[in-house]
């Protein structure tokens, strides 16, 4: 019964109503130079109706291919300027290297390559070899390389190639980089990003297609935030340059083509805080990174049937964001989690734990979590759509939950 | 000093026995003055890809009674770790430096403290001689409140930010990429100072060492990797796990040069040495040939894989402490009872300090949940009832 997601070819553009928009009321109080402190203050849930301001544009799912759909998104009279997903990072990058000088970049083929995603393209020209560097494929030693020079002060952002590709410095994270700061008795703090795109790809085989959010989750120190929109990415980039914590930032393969309008002016997104997408009544779905956007599908057509679902990008993976997810379970009484991390061990695995632990008397129906499944991730393309989770299960979940 | 005068001259120094006339100084313990005196090294330097330094060391009296002090302080300390331990007031992992002072004296005498260091599980003297105090040492080994790193470290989480002491590490090897992370901070800020990664003979096989010495090669980076030869991995010795247990060579297109780590001198005169070379051309590695008189760790008795006699051999024939001391009496620096009074003083240090220790408080129960976290920008672990997220940026 399972509907196959055509992918490749069958971009189902994504129109979203106004009230898809950000909650967060993000304002700047001064124009950017050194020094400006900015108040990030974000309501209390409340939808942000800005009819100027920063509307989601035309969402696409499919990544592969940057289809923009007709009318809103090539209006150049609103503000704010339109950017794929990889050069929203790489605008955040970029201004907070040349905000701060001790921020550096370290990863393979960053540098004169312009990076394997066009992330870093065109800062080793701008910045120099020094402050982009191209590492040879070390992943464990430049990783603790990256941790020892943020030991002395520096701010490196540290990019796997794969996310994958750090379980080879699985000990530097887990041991150097989330607890020096406790070891030390706070003598030192580790300001390192480590970055890179993870998740299932589009036939790339089980060693590039993982989900590594579920491994990292358990370290205690750092600080896990997934990105899913241009808007967030760039505001979750400067926002973890600028921590004084690790911060380890989950891209998505597919993501990284989606097209948006984002803000001219300077912004940051609050590393803890979730993302309210679209308010609703019915049923809370929590999810993150690329499963927004198929639950953002499966939500046109729940809307449709009659269900009005509440959605959340939960964005912040360690910690979770419970207050916004506490008043919406106490809102709507069920809980949907879609997550594209495996069903032992993954975020929804704690994100169930923790709910109940809190909201259990909030509950109507037990938590229902939609994962991949529990298999290494298949080369062939019908196998590899049916380990992800698909619109049409996140309907019948909902269906199913709401009866 | 006042009782440099005293000392300067080669006739007897009876007279320090006495309290001083001129009355400026009332310690007991003797100090030298910076008169030159120059001394050869034990056993020359073999190098590889690089000249060898010179065999004769510059050194003056006042730096040959530092060494003997601190390290007559450094073995003291350890041997009371010892009986700390076995009084079961530390408990844990305790890994004893005795036999090793040399290394940690003799690399200080040539540095600044803006240089970095950077060291493995066995750090308690390197954390002392960088400027660490006794108290902190026994405090930490205890897991008391006054100890370096608050009591939450432990015995291989020793930490000194002011004085660019990086600890402090348990896993075996880990500790040197971020050695060459410190070096490159350094090339970085242009500050002009060298990073020293210190490593066993056990970590010498260390697949990250060699990817980070490779990208220190290849950035040029101002570190320095020192292998503490003590010729035992734990329970296995060098030739039973490495096919080539010539470390100083093991960088193969990076120089290397070995160095008789028995002897402060030498291993003073070789990290001048490496310094100088880092800051101009790269990477160096430096073995010092060492030893260790205990076992590995305070569970192992240290004599299963090696004889007692190999052990007692070194004592009597390498002993660093006793080195300095027949060098101070063979060029009348100090009378024999001097130094014993040099040892019963810092016996008596210690002891101070371990009762000193002993008096600190445990940590109380909320510093479970400190320093997990920087705070800043916001960063507070939310319960279910946070109203309101203010980020401030900076």
């Amino acid at each position: 019964m399972a509907a196959i997601f055509q992918g490749v070819g069958a971009a189902a553009a994504l129109s979203s109503s106004p009230s898809n928009s950000f909650d967060s009321k993000k304002f700047v109080s001064s124009p950017l130079r050194k020094g400006a402190s900015f108040a990030v203050v974000r309501s209390d849930g409340r939808v942000n109706l800005n009819p100027k301001g920063r509307r989601a544009q035309q969402l696409i799912s499919n990544a592969v291919a940057t289809k923009s759909d007709s009318a809103a998104a090539s209006s150049s009279s609103k503000p704010g300027h339109e950017l794929l997903l990889f050069e929203a990072l790489q605008e955040g990058l970029e201004e907070e290297m040349e905000r701060d000088l001790r921020v550096c970049v370290m990863g393979e083929d960053v540098g004169h390559y312009g990076g394997s995603y066009k992330v870093t393209k065109g800062l080793a020209k701008k910045f120099g070899d020094l402050r982009v560097l191209d590492t040879p494929i070390a992943e464990n030693s430049f990783s603790g390389m990256g941790i020892g020079a943020a030991m002395t002060g520096l701010r490196p952002v540290v990019e796997g190639m794969n996310m994958g590709f750090l379980l080879l410095a699985f000990n530097q994270i887990s041991n150097n980089c989330g607890m020096l700061h406790y070891t030390s008795g706070g003598q030192f703090t580790i300001p390192i990003v480590i970055r890179g795109p993870g998740g299932v790809g589009r036939q790339l085989g089980a060693e590039h297609s993982q989900r590594l959010e579920s491994y990292f989750q358990s370290i205690p120190g750092i600080q896990m935030v997934a990105c899913s929109t241009p808007y967030n990415a760039k505001g979750l980039m400067k926002a973890a340059i600028r921590s004084e914590n690790p911060v380890i930032l989950f891209e998505h393969v597919l993501l990284y083509n989606l097209k948006e309008r984002i803000p001219d002016e300077d912004y940051i997104c609050n590393l803890e805080e979730a993302e309210m997408v679209r308010p609703g009544e019915h049923v809370t779905i929590l999810t993150y990174s690329r499963m927004r956007y198929h639950v953002m599908q499966a939500a046109k057509t729940l809307v449709n049937k009659g269900y009005d679902p509440e959605v959340i990008d939960i964005r912040s993976l360690k910690p979770f964001d419970l207050y916004t997810i506490g008043n919406s379970v106490k809102k709507t009484h069920r809980v949907l989690i879609v997550e594209e991390c495996m069903r032992t061990g993954g975020i929804g695995a704690s994100l169930i734990a923790a709910i109940t632990e809190n909201f259990n008397d909030y509950l109507d129906a037990p938590i229902m979590c939609l994962s991949s499944q529990d298999v290494p991730t298949p080369y062939a393309g019908t196998l590899e759509e049916v380990t992800v989770v698909q619109p049409a299960q996140i309907v019948t979940a909902v269906e199913q939950l709401c009866q | 000093m006042a009782l440099s005068h005293l000392a300067a001259s080669a006739s007897r120094s009876s007279s320090l026995l006495k309290p001083l006339s001129s009355g400026l100084s009332l310690r007991r313990s003797i100090s030298g003055d910076n008169s030159p005196l120059t001394v050869e090294t034990s056993v020359p330097f073999t190098s590889h890809q690089c000249e060898a330094p010179s065999r004769s060391v510059e050194t003056n009296p006042k730096e040959l009674l530092t060494f003997f002090r601190d390290m007559a302080l450094m073995r003291r300390m350890e041997i009371a770790a010892d009986s700390l331990y076995k009084a079961k007031l530390i408990r844990g992992f305790c890994h004893l430096y005795d036999g090793q002072e040399a290394v940690a004296v003799g690399m200080e005498a040539a540095i600044t403290k803006k240089d970095c260091i950077i060291t493995a599980y066995r750090d308690h003297c390197t954390f002392v001689s960088r400027g660490g105090t006794l108290l902190e040492v026994f405090a930490e080994l205890m897991g008391r409140q006054a100890g370096c790193s608050k009591g939450k470290g432990g015995s291989m989480h020793f930490y000194k930010k002011d004085s660019n002491f990086y600890g402090g590490h348990g896993i075996v090897g880990a500790q040197v990429p971020l050695g060459c992370g410190l070096a490159f901070a350094q090339k970085y800020s242009k500050d002009e100072t060298v990073t020293f990664a210190l490593y066993g003979d056990g970590a010498a096989n260390q697949g990250q060492l060699f990817e980070a010495l490779n990208i220190s090669a290849l950035w040029d980076l101002p570190a320095i990797l020192v292998c503490e030869n003590n010729h035992y991995g734990m329970g296995t010795a060098e030739w039973r796990a490495a096919k080539s247990p010539a470390y100083y060579k093991r960088g193969d297109y990076v120089p290397g040069l070995k160095v008789d780590g028995m002897d402060a001198l030498a291993v003073k005169q070789a990290c001048k040495f490496a310094k100088e070379h880092a800051l101009k051309n790269g990477p160096i590695i430096l073995e010092m040939d060492t030893y260790r008189y205990h076992g590995h760790s305070m569970s192992d008795p240290g004599s299963t894989y090696r004889t007692r006699d190999e052990i007692s051999g070194v004592r009597q024939e390498r002993d660093p402490i006793e080195r300095i001391r027949k060098l101070i009496l063979s060029h009348d620096l100090a009378t024999e009872k001097e130094l014993k009074d040099v040892e019963k003083e810092v016996r008596k240090e210690v002891d101070d300090a371990i009762a000193q220790a002993k008096e600190s408080p445990m940590p109380e129960p909320s510093e479970l949940f400190t320093n997990v976290y920087a705070k800043g920008l916001g960063v507070e672990s939310f319960g279910a009832d946070r109203k309101e997220v203010r980020a401030t940026l900076p």
